[in-house]
């Protein structure tokens, strides 16, 4: 009894709570949590700052030109002039073709892979390449898409050896195509086998499920994978010099005609941007930095939108 | 009362009207045609670059392979120095953005409270979408003049392959943070919990045991980053300085030339006609680019393999 009154006195509770709890962290917690925070505000801080540099640098032209001026002019030698209407006109249509060629093949393939294809050597052979695929840098692709699409290309269009906005295109479609198949399978992987069994039950078909049954619940997840592809095509420059995208500047009559646009010489806003940036004039400093400006301004919108579909459809199974 | 409900039903009954098998072929075999386009344009790739390599290595005097410079134009094709400078850029880029990725990674997946980790992880994925010539023109302006010139004094100011791999380093960082952080978060809460029962503190535990619990995913992190890292191209276009040609050259302050930067400087740097020695030595570079990142590609998924198979 003595010895359990003794025990209870508030000096031993509290000896024991202080040996329990330890003594004060020691400095080297507080100096390893310190660093890894750095590491974060540091890789954070610098593209703070590469965007607050950037978008401070632009801001002469946005208000000697208008927004206007700027975005409404074709290339030109004089800075004065110069404008990213080529730039942009071409960045818009060769998105059109990505989106037109890797949508429907980059969902169909990625519905083969996880729908139908059973666990053979021809699956995994087509899911090892289109891993692969998707890890090759994307200056390669630009060498297929010159030795192929402006090759076959090249008898058929006149006003620039082939080196057209199709072709463009194509390359950049390739480009992105594994990453479509990968992010659309993704989202279909994600749909549990209860739901599919529910339509089997019934009497469907194989197609009839997918149509019916995965695809409406895969469907945010594949258009935020497609959403984001786009994003990262439309700020791809390599291979676009590759297939000869202007990289300097080239006449263009004001009244050229949407087919001359299409088949002629052409460039796209980071291709205008990466040649802009080699230019030794200061004056094209503020262009570049106002041409990256609309260029980041349509990627980082992009990426927005696709981030916050996936917040609000996603979906916990 | 009718007949057919008596009537035993037969596996022909099950699988439905000849149309409706028929269309499920027509659509199965579309999607397998659209999956083997995969495959299609892998063969593609592979047999364009052996194709036009093949070409290059009969056509060229071995003598101009280890020249000790890579000038297309004055025929010298030495291959070692657009290596070394791949590796050395490459390399800076890996000594920033490890530290910066996993030290960033450890933070948010470890320390971080619910809701940073939520704020903070949409962030690094936008920031990781932006493309690699914005941050090439950043590095020109600002970057390289006015840090990395007063860590090389006496070089080649602006354009040399320290600014450039550090550059690359930091386009990295986001990458190589978001996929280690998957990894960790992915670490079961029951190994932390019974490393507090042992007495362990917070940063035992991340070092000690979650750490090694995700070892596969990081190292899956760096060499996805690696990869990224060797076929980055627009930063090292822009700001290493190599784009008239390059010797060959192992100190980081002074210009260099990697292969992605090369294939691109003499696409834009003249109008080659198809079939001359200089449009082969692309897709020479280009086929050793391939089989260097297919190897890190085929190396990094044996690794993820592994965090799937633990978890």
């Amino acid at each position: 009894m003595a010895d359990a009154a003794r025990l209870r006195t508030p000096a031993t509770t509290a000896a024991v709570q202080r040996a329990l709890e330890g003594h004060t962290r020691p400095w080297s917690e507080y100096i390893f949590q310190g660093l890894l925070f750095m590491a974060l505000l540091i890789s954070l801080g610098f593209l703070l700052w590469l965007l607050g540099d950037i978008f401070i640098r632009s801001l002469p032209v946005w208000t000697d030109r208008g927004v206007g001026g700027f975005v409404g002019s074709n290339l030109s030698s004089d800075p004065l002039k110069a404008g990213i209407a080529q730039g942009l006109f071409g960045s818009i249509v060769l998105m059109g073709i990505v989106v037109v060629l890797v949508l429907p093949i980059g969902i169909a393939a990625a519905i083969y892979l996880e729908e139908y294809a059973t666990d053979n050597a021809v699956t995994r052979l087509l899911n090892t390449t289109v891993r692969n695929l998707a890890g090759v840098p994307a200056v390669v692709y630009g060498l297929l898409g010159l030795a192929v699409f402006v090759a076959i290309m090249k008898p058929v269009d006149g006003l620039n050896n082939g080196r057209n906005l199709l072709a463009g295109g194509l390359t950049l479609a390739i480009v992105v195509l594994p990453i479509v198949i990968i992010t659309a399978a993704e989202a279909l992987r994600s749909v549990p086998k209860p739901i599919r069994e529910a339509g089997f039950g019934v009497g469907a078909t194989k197609w009839e499920v997918v149509r019916s049954h995965v695809l409406p619940y895969a469907a945010p997840g594949i258009f935020t994978g497609v959403i984001l592809t786009i994003a990262r095509a439309f700020g791809e420059t390599a291979p676009l010099l590759l297939v000869g995208a202007a990289a300097a500047g080239f006449g263009q009559a004001a009244n050229a005609t949407v087919f001359e646009r299409v088949f002629g010489p052409y460039t796209a806003l980071p291709t205008t941007i990466f040649s802009w940036a080699r230019q030794p004039q200061e004056e094209f400093k503020a262009l570049t930095a106002a041409a990256i400006v609309v260029l980041l301004a349509v990627v980082l919108i992009i990426n927005a939108i696709a981030i916050i579909l996936r917040n609000r459809y996603e979906r916990r199974w | 009362m009718t007949a057919s409900q008596h009537a035993p039903l037969t596996i022909g009954d099950l699988r439905g009207s000849r149309r409706r098998r028929q269309r499920e072929l027509i659509i199965r075999s579309a999607f397998f045609l659209a999956a083997a386009t995969a495959v299609l344009i892998s063969l593609l790739i592979v047999l364009t670059l052996i194709g036009e390599a093949i070409s290059f290595i009969t056509r060229v005097d071995p003598a101009a392979l280890i020249s000790g410079s890579w000038r297309p134009r004055a025929d010298s094709y030495d291959l070692a120095s657009l290596i070394a400078g791949t590796l050395i850029i490459a390399g800076i880029a890996m000594l920033v953005a490890a530290p910066l990725g996993l030290g960033a990674a450890i933070f948010l997946a470890e320390y971080a409270t619910p809701r940073v980790r939520r704020t903070i992880k949409p962030i690094l994925e936008i920031l990781a979408a932006i493309p690699s010539v914005v941050l090439g023109f950043f590095t020109l302006t600002v970057l390289s003049p006015q840090v990395i010139d007063r860590f090389c004094p006496g070089s080649t100011p602006v354009f040399n392959m320290a600014a450039a791999g550090v550059a690359v380093g930091i386009l990295i960082t986001p990458l190589v943070a978001s996929i280690a952080e998957d990894a960790m978060y992915a670490v079961p809460n029951s190994l932390r919990e019974a490393s507090y029962g042992l007495g362990a503190r917070k940063r035992m535990t991340s070092l000690r045991v979650v750490f090694p619990a995700a070892v596969s995913g990081i190292v899956a992190a760096l060499i996805v980053g690696l990869s990224r890292a060797i076929g980055e191209t627009m930063i090292v276009a822009l700001v290493a300085g190599g784009v008239g040609g390059a010797v060959f050259n192992l100190n980081p302050c002074l210009p260099g030339q990697t292969m992605t930067a090369a294939m691109t400087a003499q696409a834009i740097g003249s109008d080659q006609a198809a079939g001359g020695l200089a449009y082969s030595s692309l897709f020479f570079v280009g086929f050793v680019l391939f089989v260097m990142t297919l190897a890190l590609n085929l190396i990094s998924e044996r690794f993820v393999r592994r965090i799937r198979s633990a978890y």
